[in-house]
């Protein structure tokens, strides 16, 4: 499909609205992840909305692109771009979390039609995706297993076992986005444990890496469409998000890696992304 | 006597008994199963020989992935390929997997409904001189509060190969669990075998307890059953391959016959066989009950003959125990 102007001011709006979806669904919850479900808010958009082969009304077609979600505690994001794309009602979304919901405070695969894995506890999404990208190829298929990981799970050693795994058998229809946001619970990733050079670990690890600004959408798009372009290995997207982007007094601050807004927060949030729409 | 109904091997008592490890049955039951499914896969963190997939792995070489050793890597792989139409088979040593990868085996596979099979090689004192960190002895407590799993302890290589090849049949998560030294052959290709069927594998008129085995300790309590018979205590002995689910109504059914149990398993008393057993009957008919296995301890370095009788597993054991719990039958 292609990426015009008109396309792309489109998914713009999408994404600002996943934004006050998450806002929304977090108050009502009371508890949930905002930084990070903000940060990839545009990453969502351009997967649901214009990379991921997919049939929200068919989310079981076996020639589907899968998109596994590894830090699953950013499914409000995800839940909000399912829901927007049409995997299911809207008003389901003030479910996340209550009891007897499909939306459960971290994905699980067998309670939501549409979701690849359940996760939550970090760093074993990527070689999960690795084990739908080997189905693929042993039954020739063509579809594509992206993997959204976080910088802060690249501390767990099974991110590492699952790297050197997927280019000795060089599944290069796999691709792993890193949202790099350089903020996890306890504080800079830095701080708690330095994680770069990261794109040089990648390459140390015989990755295909690229890196790019993550709440760039165009920018984003033009580097899946490149990773394509790589048939030997697999590739790293490393997107450099803003923890909490589009809400001033989140963007970058690590407490709000995993707090909900109160009702005041809430409506000022509500408001700035109101503003960045019109 | 040996039940006559199960077709057993009737030179099981011989002193030359053929001897065959359980995880060879794994091996040939995979094989099979890989020539009957183009759908099954296995998974192995550098151990193939010892956990017996060099079968397969030459055989079916495109369906066979090498992990290296990488446990959690192992479990989240097969979990990938089994919620893709995949029946994975996934090998390690049980001390290491489920011991290593527990929360990534509870994650990815129990609670994601993969079509897993996880075979836990080595399991138990078994693993003699290796030693401890070798021996897995909690295994069973440790995977049995899982919810939507099966767990499967053959007792001969024949049944070895019949679980394996069951546990490819039927959707979703199993857990099974070989041992490493040859063992005695107790079941033939005509035993039957069923998930979730405790059979009475030695017989008898007027039972005054029965003896749940699970594994390949069922050959020392064929032994005690046959002598307490010959001292003239009469006993049943059942065998447990399926620990979970647990056969309750054929428990129960014991229960009310014998009035008096005794668990045996290459195992941690707590929270195996055993426990499974007392707690079913504690709601269902509380029974008299004693415990062979290990009792709150690790083992140590040693061949598997002189730690089944320092850490009092044997058959001795096994018919005092017998003798202890009938003396405390209500």
């Amino acid at each position: 499909m292609q990426l015009n102007k008109k396309k792309l001011k489109d998914l713009k709006i999408k994404a600002n609205r996943i934004r006050e979806l998450v806002i929304e669904m977090l108050f009502e919850a009371e508890s949930g992840h905002p930084a990070g479900s903000l940060g990839m808010a545009d990453i969502f958009t351009a997967f649901y909305f214009h990379i991921l082969n997919h049939n929200p009304k068919n989310p079981n077609l076996p020639d589907r692109d899968r998109l596994v979600l590894s830090n699953g505690h950013i499914c409000p994001g995800l839940y909000a771009a399912m829901a927007l794309s049409g995997y299911f009602p809207l008003e389901e979304l003030k479910t996340l979390r209550k009891i007897n919901s499909r939306l459960q405070g971290h994905p699980h695969r067998t309670a939501l039609p549409g979701l690849e894995t359940s996760s939550g506890p970090l760093g074993e999404g990527l070689s999960q995706a690795i084990g739908i990208a080997l189905a693929g190829n042993l039954d020739k298929k063509s579809y594509y297993t992206y993997c959204l990981t976080s910088d802060g799970e690249h501390e767990e050693g099974n991110i590492w076992e699952a790297a050197m795994f997927a280019a000795k058998y060089k599944l290069n229809k796999l691709i792993q986005v890193i949202d790099r946001n350089y903020i996890q619970i306890d504080g800079n990733t830095e701080d708690v444990m330095p994680l770069d050079p990261l794109k040089e670990k990648y390459e140390a690890f015989n990755w295909n890496a690229i890196e790019v600004d993550g709440n760039n959408i165009e920018e984003f798009i033009k580097a899946i469409e490149n990773a394509k372009l790589t048939k030997d290995r697999p590739t790293v997207i490393i997107a450099k998000t803003i923890p909490g982007k589009g809400v001033s007094f989140m963007e970058n601050e690590c407490c709000w890696h995993g707090k909900a807004p109160n009702k005041e927060e809430a409506e000022k949030a509500l408001n700035e992304l109101k503003y960045v729409k019109s | 006597m040996l039940n006559p109904d199960l077709k057993l091997n009737n030179k099981l008592f011989d002193k030359d008994v053929e001897v065959k490890a359980t995880r060879m049955g794994y091996g040939e039951g995979l094989l099979t199963l890989g020539g009957k499914d183009p759908n099954v896969v296995s998974l192995c963190a550098d151990l193939t020989e010892s956990t017996c997939n060099h079968l397969f792995a030459k055989a079916y070489p495109d369906r066979y992935f090498q992990v290296g050793v990488a446990e959690q890597n192992l479990a989240a792989i097969a979990a990938g390929l089994g919620v893709s139409g995949k029946v994975a088979f996934m090998s390690s040593y049980a001390t290491f997997s489920p011991g290593k990868n527990w929360e990534t085996i509870r994650t990815t596979i129990v609670y994601n409904d993969s079509n897993v099979k996880i075979a836990a090689h080595h399991a138990g004192i078994m693993t003699g001189p290796d030693g401890v960190t070798h021996q897995a002895t909690e295994d069973i407590a440790s995977v049995r509060s899982w919810p939507n799993i099966k767990i499967l302890v053959p007792c001969d290589s024949i049944e070895a190969k019949k679980a394996t090849i069951k546990a490819g049949e039927i959707s979703g998560p199993v857990y099974l669990r070989f041992s490493r030294d040859k063992t005695p052959i107790i079941t033939t290709e005509d035993t039957p075998f069923e998930i979730g069927k405790i059979q009475t594998f030695w017989t008898t008129d007027k039972p005054a307890a029965t003896i749940f085995v699970t594994g390949y300790m069922l050959y020392y309590a064929l032994l005690a059953g046959k002598e307490l018979e010959e001292e003239g205590i009469n006993v049943l002995v059942a065998n447990v391959s399926t620990i979970k689910p647990l056969d309750g109504k054929k428990i129960l059914s014991l229960a009310k016959m014998t009035k008096a149990f005794v668990s045996v398993e290459d195992h941690q008393v707590m929270g195996g066989l055993g426990g499974a057993i007392a707690e079913y009957t504690a709601t269902s008919l509380p029974t008299p009950m004693e415990f062979v296995g290990l009792q709150d301890t690790f083992a140590e370095s040693a061949t598997t003959k002189e730690l089944i009788e320092k850490y009092k597993m044997g058959k001795e054991d096994i018919k005092a125990a017998v003798k202890k719990v009938i003396q405390r039958k209500p």
